[in-house]
């Protein structure tokens, strides 16, 4: 069995890529240090490894069932949330007074990667809880947060996010679910909702539902939705449990992939007995919503970065391992076989795979670094720049994992088509990434229309800058100056599209301008990761160069033939994708769906 | 009752071990460095007899250069209560450490010594023998289990025919075997509070003692590299090459 990740790879971009120990001159991360950050990322990769990798697979194997009254699922589960909980894990980084321990969301998405190589459907249960626990704490009434974040704190009670509903899935501005005022300040649900992942299980006392839902009389549209929590059980003051809410399990869903996670299809209200808290203004949920989603959306793209790590080291460690065939150039039968690492063709899968998911892996944790200087050091600018980075740090990862993995299961080949071993697993979890949390096509749509535009473009001008810093950095650099010319000219083109496009839009050609916006999305997924990879190798120059250490020669070595494959086979299809975008390419808008 | 474990700083059990070209040591440089498994049982068992209301404080101790801070902090996030760390950047063998730990005993003077049963770094298996031998208080070594009941410590002990069980006076000194207990992780609000939990700093000098060494290591090798499978035609070649080459038979 490989490991979940590589560790001296993480070590690598967390503090000389990401610098993370500059963290703690924030005096809210001043009591940490590398000894607390590496502690916690000690204490997550046991979890990880003790209790969540072994049973990855029985998950997968045996869903949770329901009966009709209750769902059941493999008791492994259980124990692997009571070690999560008990750990500190979902409270990490809250304020010690909500009893967190404030610890940065760049060493949080370190520690997340070793769950969600490890299992992602197990993770999914705390994953989703600590993201309903920082929408509450963000913006519902203080009365509601003594009420749930300290039983969703220590494990006893989960959280969901309810917004789907069976006609409702990208557009959630039509969704129907009714809330009616009570006189008591709560309101009344009443509604179905599918695809609620973890919306029943027998894992917790209580589940706490996020619901978005349309108060009687509200205005039609995205603007008319308000957000509720709507507990399964009542809770008194206390925290202690009252009587049943009304939210009726209809069935489970099943699934491709993160088969251990339940997907749920919940009524609430049937009885007309479903009691709601609003969580801060009417109408305003769209908006408290999706303040959590982008940091859902970096969670999505993280565990896509980590299924397809996982997948990578496991071919990795298969392709050194496995003596099939001979050199191509040698027709000897008594000859020695090679293990099919010194096949020319499989070097070319792992790179392709290491390029995907180490470039995923550094653009999840640049961007859990910019939450950090956003969100507790008040740096505007790291939040524009977020903004801007959010549906590529969504969907890089989400559309290049589930090919990593693909090529995983071809290093395999018949092995990896089989259930020994772990790669098509891998591929069938990951393959939810790009849809969950706004599709593919919805990222780019965001990033096209709306996020490239917000404050004047400032978010571009500030990624520009970023990358020219790289780019100045690595020029000085003899192994680099080569890769900085080519990537000079890809970003030349890139921005001379970018500008076109937004010259179509600023006239008002929506249609013609966000046609080819999946495109668009794929191009500077490209262009960012490449920064990346300069970035890496920059880096790796710098910290390894001098050492003469062989597993640091080996590591510097690897980053620097990643960098070169990815600028050299990958980079240059944003040629092909800036014909297709400079030209308004019409061939699939034109396209009728008679003509099918 | 005051519990004393000992801790060592070693290379992580993970790190493929290398050793330094000159073959005069094992390379150090840039590996990482983690406690020692044996001491993190240790440690454990210190932290289970305090939750059964056994032991009331917890004194971890380790010996080495200033970073061996970080194997203490591990222990206070893991629920000891305050270290000690005797400082030195000098090499040092298992008698110098036993040396050290016993001042540490007279000055301390716990109830409950609990060292790993050996360091898989070097592999001895001495530091616990010596110092029973140098403070005349009773040893269990090998320990899968340990029970204190009064004044005394029955220790079940892995010997080669079974289990031994005896029974100790306290104070006594006790090595842990694999199978004593296992570890647990750091919670995350421990790892802060072990920040807070007092860190002593020592000098050998300041306990009195020297630390002398005794014993000169003439040459560091790795294992040597298994050399690849052959073929035999029948059972008559393979019992030759048993008897000859392999020498088994």
């Amino acid at each position: 069995m490989s490991n979940l990740i590589n560790a001296k790879d993480l070590e690598f971009l967390l503090y000389d890529v990401f610098q993370a120990e500059q963290l703690t001159e924030l005096p809210f991360y001043q009591d940490h240090d590398r000894g607390t950050f590496d502690g916690v990322i000690n204490t997550a990769n046991k979890i990880a490894t003790d209790y969540f990798l072994p049973h990855n697979a029985k998950a997968d194997a045996n869903e949770p069932q329901f009966d009709g009254v209750s769902v059941t699922t493999i008791p492994e589960v259980k124990e692997a949330w009571k070690h999560y909980s008990q750990s500190g894990l979902l409270a990490a980084r809250h304020a010690y007074d909500e009893g967190g321990m404030q610890l940065p969301a760049i060493i949080n998405t370190a520690c997340v990667s070793y769950f969600m190589s490890a299992n992602p459907s197990t993770s999914g249960y705390p994953f989703l809880t600590s993201a309903a626990a920082n929408l509450i704490s963000a913006f519902a009434a203080d009365e509601h947060k003594k009420k749930y974040l300290p039983a969703m704190f220590d494990g006893r009670f989960s959280g969901t996010m309810a917004m789907t509903e069976p006609d409702v899935g990208s557009s959630l501005g039509d969704l129907t679910t009714k809330a009616t005022p009570q006189d008591d300040g709560s309101y009344r649900i009443r509604g179905q909702k599918m695809y609620i992942s973890g919306g029943d299980q027998d894992i917790t006392e209580n589940i706490v539902h996020l619901v978005l839902a349309r108060i009687e009389g509200a205005p039609q549209g995205a603007k008319g939705i308000s957000l509720f929590i709507v507990p399964k059980i009542h809770t008194n003051d206390d925290g202690s449990l009252g009587e049943p809410n009304d939210v009726k399990l209809v069935g489970l869903l099943h699934k491709m992939g993160y088969r251990g996670t339940t997907s749920t299809v919940l009524q609430f209200g049937d009885n007309n007995q479903c009691q709601g808290f609003l969580i801060g203004e009417a109408n305003h949920g769209l908006k408290y919503m999706f303040k959590m989603m982008n940091e859902a959306r970096i969670g999505v793209g993280t565990g896509a970065a980590t299924i397809g790590y996982r997948g990578y080291l496991e071919s990795l460690d298969y392709a050194k391992n496995r003596p099939q065939g001979r050199s191509v150039a040698s027709k000897d039968p008594n000859s020695k076989q090679l293990n099919i690492i010194e096949h020319t063709d499989v070097k070319r899968m792992l790179l392709a795979q290491k390029c995907f998911v180490e470039g995923s892996l550094a653009l999840c944790l640049l961007a859990a670094r910019l939450v950090d200087e956003s969100e507790v050091g008040g740096d505007g600018d790291s939040g524009l720049l977020l903004d801007l980075l959010t549906p590529v740090v969504k969907s890089f990862p989400s559309y290049y994992g589930p090919k990593a993995n693909d090529l995983a299961i071809q290093v395999l080949a018949g092995a990896g088509y089989t259930k020994d071993y772990p790669v098509e697993q891998c591929y069938r979890d990951n393959r939810l990434n790009p849809i969950h949390e706004g599709t593919h096509g919805i990222q780019s749509l965001d990033l096209l229309g709306r996020k490239l535009w917000l404050h004047n473009g400032k978010g571009q001008q500030l990624l520009l800058q970023k990358i020219q810093r790289t780019l100045k950095s690595a020029k000085e650099k003899t192994e680099l100056q080569a890769l900085v010319t080519e990537y000079q000219g890809h970003l030349d083109l890139f921005i001379k599209t970018t500008m076109t496009l937004g010259g179509a839009l600023q006239k008002g050609e929506v249609e013609k301008g966000l046609a080819n916006s999946a495109v668009y999305l794929d191009m500077m997924g490209k262009m960012v990761v490449a920064w990346l990879w300069i970035e890496m190798a920059d880096k790796a120059i710098e910290r390894f160069a001098d050492s003469d250490d062989n597993d640091d020669k080996q590591f510097l070595a690897g980053k620097l033939q990643a960098a070169q494959y990815f600028l050299r086979w990958e980079l240059p299809k944003v040629q092909h994708q800036a014909n297709l975008l400079q030209g308004f390419d019409e061939t699939c808008m034109a396209m009728q769906a008679d003509w099918f | 009752m005051k519990v004393l474990v000992a801790v060592k700083r070693v290379i992580d059990y993970n790190v493929k071990v290398r050793v330094k070209p000159d073959n005069s040591d094992v390379d150090l440089n840039n590996v990482k460095m983690a406690m020692n498994p044996f001491c993190e049982i240790a440690v454990e068992e210190a932290v289970r007899l305090k939750e059964k209301g056994v032991a009331t404080e917890i004194v971890v101790v380790s010996i080495g250069p200033k970073v061996a801070q970080e194997q203490i902090r591990t222990s206070l996030a893991l629920g000891a209560d305050r270290g000690i760390l005797i400082e030195t950047d000098e090499k040092l063998e298992s008698l110098t450490v036993a040396k050290l730990l016993k001042a540490v005993v007279e000055k301390e003077q716990p109830q409950l010594v609990v060292l790993g049963k050996q360091s898989i770094d070097s592999d001895n298996n001495q530091t616990g023998q010596m110092l029973g031998a140098l403070t005349g208080l009773p040893q269990g070594t090998f320990a899968s289990e340990v029970v204190v009941d009064g004044d005394k410590v029955n220790v079940t002990r892995e010997v080669d025919a079974g289990l031994r069980t005896v029974g100790l006076s306290l104070p006594a000194i006790v090595t842990t075997d694999l199978r004593l207990n296992e570890p647990r992780y750091a919670s995350l609000p421990n790892i802060m509070k072990a920040k807070r939990k007092p860190l002593e700093v020592v000098s050998p000098a300041d306990l009195g003692v020297e630390i002398k060494s005794t014993q000169t290591v003439v040459k560091v090798t790795p294992p040597a590299e298994r050399s690849a499978g052959i073929k035999v035609a029948d059972v008559a070649e393979l019992v030759e090459k048993l008897k000859n080459e392999a020498k088994v038979l």
